[in-house]
């Protein structure tokens, strides 16, 4: 192979006795899971909260106030705390999941979904008053001004608040540690059921091996991270370009 | 404009989920084909039923990685059983064992009776099979000149009261003059380990009783080795498994426990004279696991093949008699 990787490392199974063809597939496939999870609830939840927030929400009002104060809060929590709170009510609870990548999903998701909402506001008031005003006023009512001319305008702003969310995401091993990532998964790794893995835990897990082998495995797991961030990011940044436009 | 927005962010988490999907082809398995060698010699081929399900294990750092071989080697044999090995230490694998969302728990020690309170009230009913031997090692730095330690010399070290009164390693009677003056640094597992709980309740008497001032590793073996192998005075201990990986970096003490000095290595460990830091390692399987065949068969198979699975992962593997009591239990276990 060129520049001397060995395709096992991103196609095997992880091996806990042969170090020379262990490889990160089934973490590989656990991390784009649970990322692919994560897109799917804070797209639409960041963007619809940072709407209401920015556009409908009426300030005076005490509720709206606390929400917003929370929003502000919840991106300063040590991610430890979301791996409680995602242990005790996704995983056990209200939920009641068990150990499987959908609640790995939803804690990483609450995690960085004040981002996602502070990065979106930002966006939206980056918009030009002038776009919304003018779509008022030539007779549209609010949602359809919403809808049709401040939302599309603030979407590049919106993918790069998603942008940012992912690559916390995709680095997060500590909640995941509590909500069920196994350290030892052999099999590709199923939505809803049994166990699975994730890159920065399989990489935590080789680091504290006994064999130096897998020392040199868990320092090529974060180069196998990169890539795979690099990749989910590249499609975000090819619609971000979609939507770019100047006034 | 708004179609577009939508569909850019069904199309970014689609396209990450159809990749996901695409590189998980389907594995169908066939029925395995078994040899069994009657008790007259011949030899009868039948088809049996391949295996499938999924067998949670979580637990001890120690026997944990010996689980991982056995997983691994399980699953060549078995295709169709999906096992997966997570380590949180015997304390915690077993809070979650006893909350019924595993299978089977990895155990360096016996369960304690909160423990099994636990589980009763939430309907778990369980038993342990033998899985390894354990020499707990006592290591030091390799320019350390002592070669042998007593457990009252290891107890005035590491009991609670030696905090900030037992500094030096002249402190300790009956300590080589040459190391005198040099400062003990202690390395141990936290007390979600086995492994702190097997050796405080050994060399201090009660479990949980520990010097407050040691530095502790967590769950993570090898930071105990790292930190050993870094300065003269330091002391750790460690699982057999970890000081054989590290034969070149630490060195091991021979334990007196009141008849000579006795080094922990694999014939001592199996013939009982390396105590009392001589231990068995433990999976603990519940009881509904026990009904599924899957779990059965590898439970099984963690004894069957033991001499396979122990030297592999760098562990000290079950005798003859050991295998044979472990069978009789599954088997009694799995109501055959």
């Amino acid at each position: 192979m060129a520049l001397g990787v060995n395709p096992g490392l991103f196609l095997n199974n992880p091996s806990s006795f042969r170090p020379e063809e262990a490889g990160y597939r089934p973490a590989i496939l656990g991390t784009i899971q649970l990322i692919g999870g994560v897109i799917l609830i804070i797209v639409p939840l960041g963007i619809s909260a940072a709407t209401y927030l920015e556009l409908f929400a009426d300030r005076t009002r005490w509720y709206n106030r606390i929400i917003e104060l929370n929003i502000q809060n919840l991106a300063g929590v040590p991610s430890i705390v979301f791996g409680i709170l995602g242990l005790a009510f996704i995983v056990r609870g209200i939920f009641d999941l068990g150990f499987v990548v959908a609640a790995g999903s939803m804690t990483v998701a609450i995690l960085v979904l004040p981002t996602v909402i502070l990065a979106s506001r930002e966006a939206i008031r980056a918009v030009p008053s002038s776009l919304l005003d003018g779509a008022l006023a030539l007779g549209a009512t609010r949602l359809q001004a919403v809808r049709k001319m401040v939302l599309p305008a603030a979407a590049p702003g919106m993918l790069t608040g998603v942008i940012l969310a992912v690559a916390r995401a995709i680095g997060e091993a500590a909640p995941l540690l509590l909500v069920g990532a196994a350290t030892f998964v052999t099999f590709d790794p199923n939505f809803w059921d049994g166990g699975y893995s994730a890159l920065p835990v399989m990489i935590y897990s080789y680091a504290g091996r006994p064999q130096e082998e897998f020392h040199v495995l868990a320092a090529a797991g974060v180069l196998v991270m990169l890539v795979v961030l690099f990749f989910i990011n590249s499609i975000a940044v090819w619609l971000r370009a979609r939507f770019e436009r100047t006034w | 404009m708004k179609k577009k927005l939508l569909s850019a962010a069904a199309l970014m988490s689609a396209s990450v989920l159809v990749l996901a999907g695409c590189a998980a082809e389907s594995e169908s398995e066939p029925a395995a084909t078994v040899t069994v060698t009657a008790a007259d010699g011949t030899e009868t081929t039948e088809t049996v039923e391949a295996l499938s399900g999924s067998i949670l294990v979580d637990g001890s750092s120690t026997v944990g990685p010996a689980s991982e071989v056995a997983a691994e080697l399980f699953m060549e044999t078995e295709p169709g059983v999906r096992v997966s090995v997570n380590i949180s230490g015997t304390g915690g694998g077993f809070e979650k064992f006893c909350n019924g969302e595993t299978d089977a728990s990895n155990a360096s020690r016996f369960i304690k009776e909160s423990e099994e309170e636990a589980c009763l009230a939430n309907g778990v009913s369980y038993d342990f099979v033998t899985v390894a031997n354990d020499a707990l090692s006592v290591v030091v730095n390799k320019d350390n000149p002592l070669q042998c330690i007593s457990i009252e010399q290891l107890s005035v070290m590491w009991n609670q009261d030696a905090s900030g009164t037992i500094m030096k390693w002249g402190d300790v009677p009956g300590m080589p003059a040459e190391i005198a003056d040099i400062d003990i640094q202690l390395y141990g597992p936290g007390t979600d380990s086995g492994t702190f709980d097997f050796f405080t309740e050994e060399v201090n008497g009660d479990s949980g009783n520990i010097r407050n001032d040691y530095i502790n590793i967590g769950e993570d073996d090898l930071l105990a080795v790292q930190g050993v192998s870094g300065g003269i005075g330091a002391m750790g201990f460690i699982p057999y498994s970890y000081y054989q990986e590290n034969l070149d970096t630490v060195k091991a003490l021979e334990i007196d426990g009141g008849s000579g000095c006795i080094a922990p290595t694999l014939e001592n460990v199996q013939n009982l004279s390396y105590a009392p830091l001589g231990r068995g390692l433990f999976t603990y399987f519940s009881d509904t696991a026990l009904a599924r065949p899957e779990v059965v068969a590898f439970a099984e198979f963690l004894v069957n093949e033991t001499e396979l699975i122990n030297t592999t992962a760098g562990y000290v593997g079950l005798t003859p008699a050991q295998q044979t009591e472990a069978l009789a239990k599954i088997a009694v276990l799995a109501g055959k």
